[in-house]
């Protein structure tokens, strides 16, 4: 047994987090401004978080992921980080001249209490910025929150640090990424123009981490929101994030700078969630659904209702992200399946009372997220009632084989299998993937499991 | 030595891989780009600071102590103290593989364990938490030992981690706790870790279990972390010859072994960088010689086995060590000829790590191919020019905080292995003890010689080198392959290994021979970007 001493009775913690269901700030912050053109991110602090970060994106998305650090040393932990983070303003734009250096703070520079505004005003009044460059700065405490409050901050800090009013209103939607693949932002720009409604998305990850093979490195790839778009948000009609957590600040952001208007609603993961996603984009755009788009949601139902017999009633457990776990659980519901077990490592209100609202469907459900909420956990109510399939990160690996649990790969971080990153899992076609994969995993245990006499050609 | 290379005027070279940096950077990356000559062996600057905004390779303390050192050990309970990122990110992915001799021997390997501290314990202090924590893992596993590492934000708000550990050790009685303060920012790399680490292990751990280990040829294992099964390969050749194997630090280890270390007659080093400080504690405290080994390569590995026949000068051994090689040779052979005329002439730069940057050359040496460049990610200068140029070090102030331990001979324990005579006698057979001559002695002249390399020199290397590989790590490994070369990782082996020992070295060699001559990199230009192949005028029909 790989986690042979995970033990069936559940025992309060108040102090041990055992097998995390998240990770810290800056990586999410990292994730974030990548998904602007020409960006490079920045990490202030010692080299070790950045390295940390820029290995386990760089897993992930088998792609280049490249960062800069202060590489704090003792000194810079007892005098600040200033003089480190001058230092690495120029070198980067002397060395790898991006077109914004987007600094990110981590648990060291934060308990030291570095101002970053600060610095990043120093470094722009020392004349250190050239001309049409930026920094850009997010707070990211690694002692609150998780990954997704990372990629929040930084996202907002985008948001506030980019956008203007020009006074007059374009005809565009914004839409705010949460914390979503870059193949998942490739479908949101695919499905807005099939309805014919003009966006900007960000941040915007495809086409950067999921670059082609050229014979060249491209040390800023193609994608990536520009900075005009960027700043053009502040003239846009309205914005719909995606994600309370991991994208409503950036719309937070925008409203209060710019005064544009915000919806908040689910990421589109799943037949419910994409639905209401499709409803608020084309009426935010002024545009009737096209027909196609209607296609591609009969196909989704179309499975659904024919391999019914295979998800009715199989428990589920899930563990990952907030604003993935919501619409994910509400899909697991309309696919007629019970999700048992939820878990999250990250804290919220907002995703705690939506969850509950979801579970109002499934009153059995365990759900704990936040501090302790952890993998740990979720493995000992496993062992106390067992499910038909786990869905989440990589991790999820060993409780899988130790409980021989059909898997299900989905969430942050996937370090071994790859399509993630070029397959969508929002939207209607994202659905239909999602449900092949269920499917697959579930019906592979059938087939594997299966008498001899019992074993069917057709299903 | 490998086939001929004509090297290009690499002073040209090396103008081009610092010219772009602002002048002090260039001035101060200068000293770190050296042009290798064997002979004279040139000083290289190592072990220093990396410029703030270059974009390096380079980890932290935390990730040399708690991932590297005391990682692979199965059954100590590992409490990260801190918030959360850093357990998350060490958890598991250095894949130090571990076999636990029965199902319910203790491992956790897999478990992730931390303090995962909150804003209030920034505020007010995280002790109570931490030792909550400590009796929460106690409760929970019972483990013999619990290691608690501190990560950047512990130091700075002043938790004592080790007035808690002994304050928890003295509580459960028959648990041994101890912690670690290897806070990211001490040093300037994994490297300060390391020697935290070694400290941490030889006041905590060895010498605690004084029980007679049986067998004539007794050894340790230092330096070598089972990174894709390498120390179950070496364990393998080990058992074949006779030799005991007493203790490995810290590969496929247990608490119990590390206790127990002392009782071995000598201890043999793979990774220098990572472990000399323990050969040198255990030899003063102890009078255990220590000796460098090097298990990459299979004639490497035939020379290693040979050195320790020498040390321990047992005709029996000898011939028992004679016999392996014998069986184990001609089936390297084997492969290698077959394999080699694929690789001959092919060329390798190798940027990675504290000591195989080095050792892998080896085994490129085996397949024809030459090392063009080299050097570490966090080694100092006596892993490049050899251990003769440690009086000269100068100690600055980001090394001058790791502690150095005051070690003295132990009353009881201490009982020299060898006499005086003795290993002047094997120092004058050519086996050296206590020594190691460092990279740059092996690597040819012209070649280049890097520490801390950056992402733009690596960039720039490439291009104007053309490797046919480039072996670093996974931040390098994607941004190498979309230049069209393949990167061999030399951390995690790209999840593939042991390259050990003998069976190791024909593992390498197949994966070499794969990634060098892999028809992939043939197929990056689709067939319309080749100019002039195609017509762009379609024909039909049957011809
Ligand atoms: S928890 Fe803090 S010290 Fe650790 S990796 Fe994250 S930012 Fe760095
Ligand atoms: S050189 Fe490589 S093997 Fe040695 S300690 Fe370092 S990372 Fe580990």
């Amino acid at each position: 047994m790989l986690l042979r001493h995970t033990t069936k009775e559940v025992k309060e913690r108040e102090g041990l987090t055992i097998n995390p269901a998240k990770t810290c700030q800056p990586i999410g912050a990292m994730y974030a401004a990548l998904g602007i053109h020409g960006c490079l991110p920045h990490s202030h602090g010692s080299q070790g978080c950045c390295s940390y970060h820029r290995s386990t994106l760089t897993r992930h998305y088998k792609e280049p992921v490249m960062a800069g650090t202060s590489s704090f040393t003792e000194g810079a932990s007892v005098f600040g980080g200033q003089a480190n983070l001058l230092q690495a303003i120029e070198t980067i734009f002397s060395v790898y001249d991006p077109d914004i250096i987007a600094v990110h703070s981590t648990c060291l520079s934060e308990t030291i209490g570095d101002d970053l505004q600060q610095i990043t005003k120093k470094a722009s009044d020392d004349g250190k910025i050239p001309e049409g460059k930026f920094v850009i700065y997010a707070s990211t405490p690694s002692f609150i929150g998780s990954h997704i409050t990372g990629y929040a901050n930084m996202v907002a800090g985008m948001a506030e640090q980019f956008t203007v009013s020009t006074g007059e209103k374009k005809d565009q939607v914004n839409i705010v990424a949460g914390w979503m693949e870059p193949s998942d932002m490739r479908e949101i720009k695919r499905v807005a123009k099939d309805l014919g409604v003009k966006i900007v998305l960000f941040p915007d990850t495809s086409d950067v981490l999921d670059a082609p093979q050229t014979g060249k490195h491209e040390f800023y790839p193609k994608g990536g929101v520009t900075i005009d778009e960027l700043k053009s948000t502040g003239d846009s009609k309205c914005t719909l994030a995606l994600g309370s957590i991991s994208a409503e600040p950036g719309a937070i952001a925008l409203d209060k700078k710019c005064k544009v208007p915000f919806e908040t609603l689910d990421m589109p993961i799943g037949l419910s969630a994409t639905d209401r996603f499709i409803m608020s984009l084309s009426k935010a755009g002024g545009v009737s659904v096209p027909a196609e788009i209607t296609a591609e949601r009969g196909r989704l139902v179309d499975v659904m209702a024919d391999m019914e017999q295979y998800l009715y009633g199989k428990k589920v457990a899930l563990f990952g992200d907030p604003d993935h776990l919501v619409p994910l659980t509400e899909f697991l519901l309309d696919l007629n399946m019970k999700p048992v077990h939820i878990v999250s490592g990250t804290p919220g209100m907002k995703f705690d009372k939506r969850m509950k609202e979801i579970l109002e469907r499934a009153p059995y459900a365990n759900f704990k997220n936040g501090l302790n909420a952890d993998m740990f956990l979720l493995h000992q109510w496993i062992k106390n009632e067992p499910v038909d399939l786990l869905i989440g990160n990589t991790y999820g690996k060993y409780i899988a084989r130790d409980e021989d649990i059909p898997f299900v790969r989905y969430g942050f971080p996937i370090l071994d299998r790859v399509g993630h990153s070029y397959f969508p899992s929002v939207g209607y076609t994202g659905g239909l993937r999602l449900v092949e994969k269920i499917l697959n995993a579930l019906l592979d245990r059938q087939d594997r499991d299966a008498l001899e006499e019992k074993f069917e050609l057709v299903m | 030595m490998a086939a001929n290379y004509n090297f290009p005027d690499p002073s040209v070279i090396k103008e081009e891989l610092i010219n772009k940096y602002p002048a002090k950077v260039a001035k101060k990356r200068s000293k770190s780009i050296v042009i290798n000559d064997p002979e004279t062996i040139p000083e290289v600057q190592a072990n220093v600071r990396t410029v703030p905004g270059i974009i390096s390779q380079r980890g932290c303390s935390y990730a040399g102590c708690k991932g590297v050192v005391l990682g692979p050990t199965r059954d100590i309970v590992n409490i990260t103290h801190g918030p959360i990122g850093c357990s998350f990110y060490s958890w598991l992915t250095r894949r130090n593989q571990t076999r636990p001799e029965s199902p319910t021997d203790e491992n956790f390997i897999t478990y992730c364990f931390s303090t995962d501290m909150q804003e209030e314990n920034i505020v007010f202090g995280g002790e109570k938490k931490l030792k909550v924590a400590i009796q929460e893992a106690y409760d929970l596993f019972h483990p013999k030992a619990i290691a608690i590492f501190s990560t950047c934000p512990v130091g700075l708000i002043g938790d004592d981690v080790h007035a808690a550990a002994r304050e928890m050790k003295e509580k459960l009685g028959d648990c041994n706790v101890f912690g670690f303060s290897c806070e990211g920012y001490r040093g300037v790399s994994q490297s300060a870790g390391h020697h935290i680490a070694n400290n941490g292990v030889f006041k905590h751990m060895v010498g605690r279990n004084n029980a007679p280990v049986e067998g004539k040829f007794k050894l340790n294992l230092l330096g070598e972390y089972n990174i894709g099964g390498d120390a179950f390969e070496i364990e393998r050749i080990f058992e074949k010859c006779g030799i005991t194997l007493v203790a490995s630090f810290s590969g496929n280890s247990t608490v119990t072994a590390i206790e127990n270390a002392h009782m071995a007659d000598l201890n043999v080093i793979l990774c220098h960088r990572s472990i000399n400080y323990m050969g040198d504690m255990m030899e003063t405290r102890y009078g255990i010689p220590w000796m460098k080994v090097n298990f990459v390569g299979a004639e490497s590995s035939a020379k290693s086995l040979r050195k320790i026949a020498e040390y321990f000068g047992d005709a029996e051994l000898t011939a028992r060590i004679e016999a392996v090689i014998a069986e184990e040779a001609p089936k390297v052979k084997a492969i290698i000829d077959e394999i080699r005329p694929r690789t001959e002439g092919k060329t390798a730069m190798l940027f990675v790590g504290g000591s195989r940057a080095h050792h892998y050359q080896d085994l490129f040496s085996e397949l024809g191919m030459t090392t063009i460049a080299a050097g570490y990610e966090f080694a100092h200068r006596d892993d490049y020019e050899g251990r003769h140029v440690l009086p000269n070090i100068k100690i600055d102030a980001d090394s001058k905080n790791i502690e150095e331990l005051k070690v003295t001979a132990d009353p009881d324990l201490f009982n020299p292995r060898k006499s005086e005579a003795e290993l002047e006698e094997l120092k004058a057979k050519g086996v050296e003890i206590n020594g190691y001559e460092g990279m740059m002695k092996q690597m040819e002249s012209k070649s280049l010689v890097i520490d801390d390399v950056s992402h733009y020199e690596s960039e720039k290397l490439i291009e104007l080198y053309k490797p046919d590989i480039f072996c670093a790590g996974i931040k390098e490994k994607y941004v190498v392959q979309k230049m069209g070369v393949p990167l061999k990782q030399l951390h995690s082996y790209d999840y593939g290994g042991p390259y050990t020992g003998f069976e190791g070295a024909v593992n390498f060699y197949k994966d070499i021979d794969r990634m060098v001559n892999n028809p992939v990199w043939k197929l990056i230009k689709a067939p319309w970007e080749k100019a002039g192949t195609e017509s762009l005028e379609a024909t039909y029909g049957i011809s």
